[in-house]
């Protein structure tokens, strides 16, 4: 009886040690609590021109945080980062063509770079 | 033979780290195939969502020829929308902590915290209703013009993924509460949590470059 008990208990154990305790995880949160704070911020003080690269970074690093500790994509396998990574990839090249098409398509005297966001 | 050179010997080493050489499982790829699917659904639904938040951004300042009315970017609640974003934030660390409680066989904490998920996730579906519902009243439907049109779209889609979620959320937390699914089934916790987490991320990245980027 022990034994089995034991391995199943083992088993629990080691699983959880893959990815990080709950205080941990409670750290990770409290960490993009306050960096969505300081994305908010910048919609009531001017930031001026380093506003939207501010909002990039934060945005980029918000979502690594989550991506490589709630989802575990840190502690497992590669495999899955591949298969992530690869719709991530696609969905920036669908970004990419979409915005070629609409902004030399459409004028075709030139890139115009206010019809592009 | 120890574990990992075994799993060298038998080809299953490559792109593998210590957490499969531990974890020896009856497939191909040395993972469940639940899980792998599960990993290609969301990067297949990366592309859904880029071309979403694409045909949005090349958009949202064009009303068209024949339209008039506001855009959405002139309607937008940051303040509201704030608390949304933390309040979907936080479902998240409650959905994690739901995979943690069922990886220690703790039924009572497991099934707690995915009822505060799901309530979490009701709550940012109620707000996203209320703005909508504000949006129409100002004047601005789906129809309106055509970056209210791609507005909709992306924003509706995101709605419908957090509302599919609460959904398996519940019935997650109905099969363990009737004993149907125990810590030897802690993956399909874990599955439908990589789900939830997500629509989280999209909503950090909506979050930011529909709302935030002026």
């Amino acid at each position: 009886m022990s034994t089995a008990t034991v391995s199943e208990e083992d088993g629990h154990q080691e699983h959880h040690d893959h990815g990080l305790s709950d205080v941990g995880y409670i750290k990770i949160a409290v960490i993009l609590a306050i960096l969505t704070a300081i994305e908010v911020a910048t919609y009531f003080f001017d930031f001026g021109v380093v506003e939207v690269p501010s909002l990039l970074i934060l945005m980029v690093v918000k979502f690594q945080i989550v991506v490589s500790y709630f989802m575990h994509l840190k502690f497992d396998s590669k495999v899955f980062s591949y298969l992530f990574v690869t719709g991530l990839i696609l969905a920036v090249l669908v970004f990419a063509a979409m915005g070629t098409s609409m902004v030399f398509w459409q004028n075709p005297s030139g890139c115009d770079a206010s019809a592009f966001c | 033979m120890d574990d990992t050179a075994e799993a060298q010997t038998s080809g299953l080493a490559y792109g593998r780290t210590e957490w499969d050489d531990h974890h020896h499982l009856p497939t191909n790829t040395g993972l469940t195939n639940e899980k792998v699917t599960m990993w290609a659904f969301l990067g297949s639904d990366c592309l859904l969502f880029g071309a979403l938040i694409s045909t949005y951004l090349l958009c949202r300042n064009r009303i068209g020829p024949a339209t008039k009315g506001p855009t959405a970017a002139d309607l937008f609640d940051i303040p509201f929308t704030s608390v949304s974003s933390f309040v979907l934030l936080m479902s998240s660390l409650t959905m994690v902590l739901a995979v943690t409680s069922i990886q220690r066989a703790e039924m009572e904490r497991c099934k707690l915290w995915l009822l505060t998920t799901a309530a979490l996730g009701s709550i940012f579906i109620a707000g996203q209703v209320y703005e909508f519902t504000g949006f129409y009243r100002e004047g601005l439907g789906f129809t309106t013009n055509i970056s209210s049109s791609a507005f909709f779209t992306l924003t509706g889609f995101h709605g419908v993924h957090v509302s599919l979620g609460i959904v398996m959320l519940v019935t997650m937390w109905a099969l363990v509460t009737r004993g149907n699914l125990g810590p030897e089934r802690a993956e399909t916790i874990e599955i439908i949590g990589l789900y939830w987490h997500f629509v989280d991320i999209v909503w950090i990245v909506i979050f930011a470059v529909v709302y935030l980027i002026p």
